[in-house]
């Protein structure tokens, strides 16, 4: 087997997995655009679900929403398969990789062993691109990294099948038709309009510009009730902003590069002046996470009502943003 | 955030790999721009896994002693704690619990032992066994 793929570093796995794999199957689409296209924005505080005891925060829609919002709006037919059978799932990719086939595998971080250690935690939905196998190692594309890598046969077939929430289930995706033609134009009107209202028009005051605010209060709560446990939970707070799976900030600044991109394939000014005001509120996000950490290590006296305002504005920042974009 | 605003701060959590962001030039205008670290995300990665480590150690300190099982020093090996060693061997948490204890650990037969090898990736003489040290 010799399958051709072209590694195209990206920021986030998922948008780079499937920014990545269109292209190869002839579809070029980049990864700020693959992102906005899905509508992939959001902020989200929930305490029901916890990571080592600590609420989740999300700065983006939940895993596969990317892969499954980009199938929709660019009406690309896509085959999904997972597995109840390990062997079967493994042989099933063999298959796959000698017809020449591409395919991306959602996995479990931890057990892969190219990413470096401190990395390595139990998260199970890592998006990556299996172009190839040698002998009994895969030859795979992980759009995190700057090159190209290898994963052995066991180590990889842990990965896909690690149990937990949000288990893989070996799952295998891979293009199967793509449209002929692209209305760009409808395509980004739908997804940015779909992304207002989940940011604007939450349902709940955890989810949207309001989960922001909201965070800011609890931060301030934590203090006044449990205040020995209070530097652990802004490290967790700058943790899932910053390391999983690139963070709030980072986020922030792959949509304001989209609405960049769309806003020159349109010739749209609305699109534009929201690019720079999205790129703001990134800033604002990297400098709550600066003070936070400053405040952690104790090398600034702890102050939350000073971190519920950077929260604040993070907010305020990012509504000016979607406000330019109403009636887009 | 500004290409020159990028931080290059060589985090050690990176493991000398770069990753990618995305940063804007001086007329404003997007591309991707690599960043091997910022010191920032590399404090809460640490954070992250001293407290991994601190309750390794722990549970190695007090399997040495035989007041809870090597289960509960592999679970902190493996990066795991009580939730998720719940979630990946479909054990409740209070079964997991109750195998903490040596004397029930010991006796568990091969099936649920193997339940537990599985989920942490490692032969059931490892689990058996606690290292010299932790």
């Amino acid at each position: 087997m010799s399958n051709d793929y072209q590694h195209r570093q990206s920021a986030h796995c998922e948008s780079g997995v499937i920014s990545g794999m269109l292209s190869h199957y002839g579809l070029s689409l980049s990864e700020p655009m693959a992102f906005g296209l899905a509508g992939a924005l959001a902020f989200a505080y929930i305490p029901l679900i916890k990571l080592s005891g600590m609420p989740l925060i999300a700065y983006r829609m939940p895993p596969r929403s990317i892969i499954k919002g980009i199938q929709k709006r660019l009406g690309i037919k896509m085959v999904y398969q997972t597995f109840r059978n390990q062997k079967k799932g493994m042989a099933e990719l063999d298959k796959m990789l000698q017809q020449g086939k591409v395919v991306g595998l959602q996995t479990s971080v931890f057990w892969l062993p190219y990413f470096p250690k401190d990395m390595r935690f139990h998260f199970n939905a890592h998006n990556l691109i299996a172009y190839d196998k040698i002998d009994n190692e895969y030859l795979i594309s992980d759009p995190v990294f700057e090159t190209v890598t290898r994963c052995e046969e066991n180590a990889l077939q842990k990965a896909r099948f690690a149990k937990g929430a949000l288990a893989a289930k070996g799952l295998m995706y891979y293009p199967e038709q793509l449209p002929d033609t692209i209305d760009y134009d409808a395509a980004i009107r739908s997804a940015v309009r779909a992304n207002y209202r989940s940011m604007m028009n939450a349902p709940l005051p955890i989810i949207g510009i309001r989960g922001i605010r909201y965070l800011g209060k609890n931060i301030i709560k934590t203090e006044k009730k449990n205040s020995a446990r209070l530097p652990l939970y802004l490290s967790h707070i700058v943790r899932m902003q910053e390391e999983i799976g690139t963070g709030g900030a980072g986020f922030r600044f792959i949509y304001g590069s989209f609405l960049q991109e769309a806003g020159e394939l349109l010739n749209n000014n609305q699109l534009r002046d929201a690019s720079s005001q999205m790129t703001e509120a990134g800033d604002e996000w990297r400098m709550f996470a600066l003070q936070a950490s400053k405040m952690c290590k104790g090398r600034k006296p702890m102050d939350t009502i000073q971190l519920a305002d950077h929260l604040n504005n993070c907010a305020d920042k990012e509504t000016i943003a979607w406000k330019t974009l109403k009636n887009f | 955030m500004k290409k020159e605003q990028v931080p290059q701060d060589k985090s050690h959590t990176y493991g000398g790999q770069c990753k990618l962001l995305y940063a804007t030039d001086e007329k404003g205008k997007y591309s991707s721009v690599k960043s091997n670290g910022w010191e920032v995300e590399e404090f809460a990665t640490f954070s992250a896994i001293e407290e991994i480590n601190r309750n390794r150690t722990d549970a190695w300190q007090r399997a040495k002693s035989g007041t809870t099982s090597p289960l509960e020093y592999y679970m902190y090996e493996q990066r795991m704690d009580l939730a998720i060693l719940a979630q990946t061997t479909g054990f409740f948490q209070w079964r997991i619990k109750k195998h903490f204890k040596p004397a029930a650990f010991f006796h568990l037969n091969d099936k649920a032992m193997q339940r537990y090898a599985e989920a942490l990736g490692l032969s059931i003489a490892t689990l058996k066994t606690l290292p010299e040290s932790p």
